[in-house]
């Protein structure tokens, strides 16, 4: 199952092309970019590891899109997305969030459902990679 | 191969192409701001026309290798190399050779860490930055420090020759620094040397030169010599060059910032009316006020 999330969520997947359009587009409004990465795909965990540092004073999408090839290289089988930041007073929040890479084979989601009382129903959604420890899912 | 020269006599307008590339008007710009600096003003136009060159080979076809831009500024202080790198990152810009032309300033205390390990990511750090512009590295020699073996300047070393050969595409870096430390830093990094293709020197400038650099400073902050107070200053160099840490342009820069100072205090103290016009002029008195007619040495910082 294909998770998506983020600004382009309903898009396919980009090329490094338009990728790296994008992350210019970042650059332009001044939006520092960061890389994060995950192998937990629940729509629950939103906060991700950020790989290096967030990349201040940042002129060229190229250098970006190097250190995008080298957490790909490291991570080849996770989740890395991209986001830019908005640092200006009164907004203060990530402006664009979009996935770049995903494992091969996602294997979706067990979706549990508890009978409680009175015949209610509560749902719970468990990722059939995260059975597995941190670090070998996807393998 | 047959087909990498299709059109071999195709008729290529020279001036056209050297108009519309806006190199003339870098150069220009470059002419009309900087005085002197003849060697290297010559060398920019030459690096100039050969990347002209060759993205005009390329265009047709021909085999160009990319040529290697990193360069060596040498110099005492003061004689523009910062400024010159500034014109230079713009100029390759303009000509396709780097994608932004932006210029990253570094030093010993930006490359180099303080403990194991901490020298490659701020490295690495600085390399990213600079990618698609310029790397000056003012002061490249401290770099390297022979008298401590254990120094972590040799990895920040390693790591830029390495960057300097394998990402030329990326960016053009500048080494800047004293004449003669740098030629003792060339030759105990012969890898520095040979990646180099540019050594710029950039020559003191004489006292005419000087006095027109003031000229220029003056009137770009709004100020005016007349001619006793320009005939002041001449004098107030000739003094000034014969002393310790002259630093060229700076120096001069530095003196006008103490001219301006005492010309403010002379206007206070006279107090009374006076018209818009002695705002900006700026008289022998102040020039003659300075400490060095008197035999002392000019402090540097405005007193």
């Amino acid at each position: 199952m294909r998770i998506t999330q983020g600004t382009f969520s309903y898009l396919p997947d980009f090329d490094d092309e338009q990728i790296q359009a994008q992350i210019q587009y970042c650059l332009n409004n001044d939006w520092p970019i960061a890389i994060e990465y995950t192998d937990d795909p629940h729509p629950r965990n939103v906060y991700w590891d950020m790989y290096g540092l967030p990349m201040f004073d940042i002129k060229d999408p190229v250098a970006i899109m190097q250190t995008l090839a080298e957490c790909k290289a490291t991570f080849p089988n996770g989740y890395i997305r991209v986001s830019g930041y908005d640092r200006s007073l009164g907004r203060a929040t990530t402006a664009l969030q979009f996935i770049v890479h995903r494992p091969t084979d996602e294997p979706g989601f067990h979706l549990e459902r508890q009978e409680t009382n009175d015949r209610q129903v509560r749902y719970t959604i468990r990722s059939y990679a995260a059975d597995k420890p941190s670090g070998r899912r996807y393998e | 191969m047959a087909d990498t020269l299709e059109t071999p006599s195709e008729q290529i307008d020279l001036d056209q192409v050297w108009q519309s590339s806006e190199i003339q008007s870098l150069l220009d710009k470059l002419n009309e701001e900087l005085i002197g600096l003849v060697p290297v003003k010559t060398r920019i136009r030459e690096i100039a026309a050969m990347l002209l060159v060759a993205r005009l080979r390329e265009q047709h076809q021909m085999l160009t290798d990319r040529p290697t831009l990193h360069m060596s500024f040498t110099g005492r202080p003061g004689t523009g190399k910062t400024t010159v790198a500034m014109r230079m990152a713009k100029i390759l810009h303009s000509l396709g050779y780097v994608r932004k032309g932006h210029l990253v300033v570094a030093s010993r205390d930006d490359l180099v860490g303080q403990y194991v390990g901490h020298t490659a990511p701020k490295t690495k750090e600085m390399l990213k930055k600079a990618i698609g512009g310029v790397l000056f590295i003012d002061e490249a020699y401290y770099l390297y420090r022979p008298e401590n073996e254990r120094d972590y300047g040799q990895e920040a070393i390693e790591m830029l020759l390495t960057a300097m050969e394998n990402q030329r595409d990326d960016f053009v870096v500048i080494l800047a620094g004293y004449k003669e430390r740098m030629d003792t830093f060339f030759q105990s990094n012969p890898g520095f040397h040979s990646r180099v293709a540019h050594h710029i020197h950039f020559p003191d400038y004489s006292l005419d030169e000087l006095v027109q650099i003031a000229d220029l400073m003056v009137r770009q902050q709004m100020y005016a010599f007349d001619d006793d107070s320009r005939e002041a200053f001449r004098e107030y160099l000739d003094l000034r060059v014969q002393q310790p840490h002259f630093a060229n342009a700076r120096s001069v820069r530095n003196a006008l910032d103490r001219i301006k100072l005492r010309q403010a205090n002379r206007l206070i103290r006279a107090g009374g009316s006076i018209v818009a016009k002695d705002l900006a002029r700026i008289d022998a008195e102040d020039v003659r006020a300075s400490r060095v007619f008197r035999g002392g040495t000019a402090s540097e910082t405005p007193s």
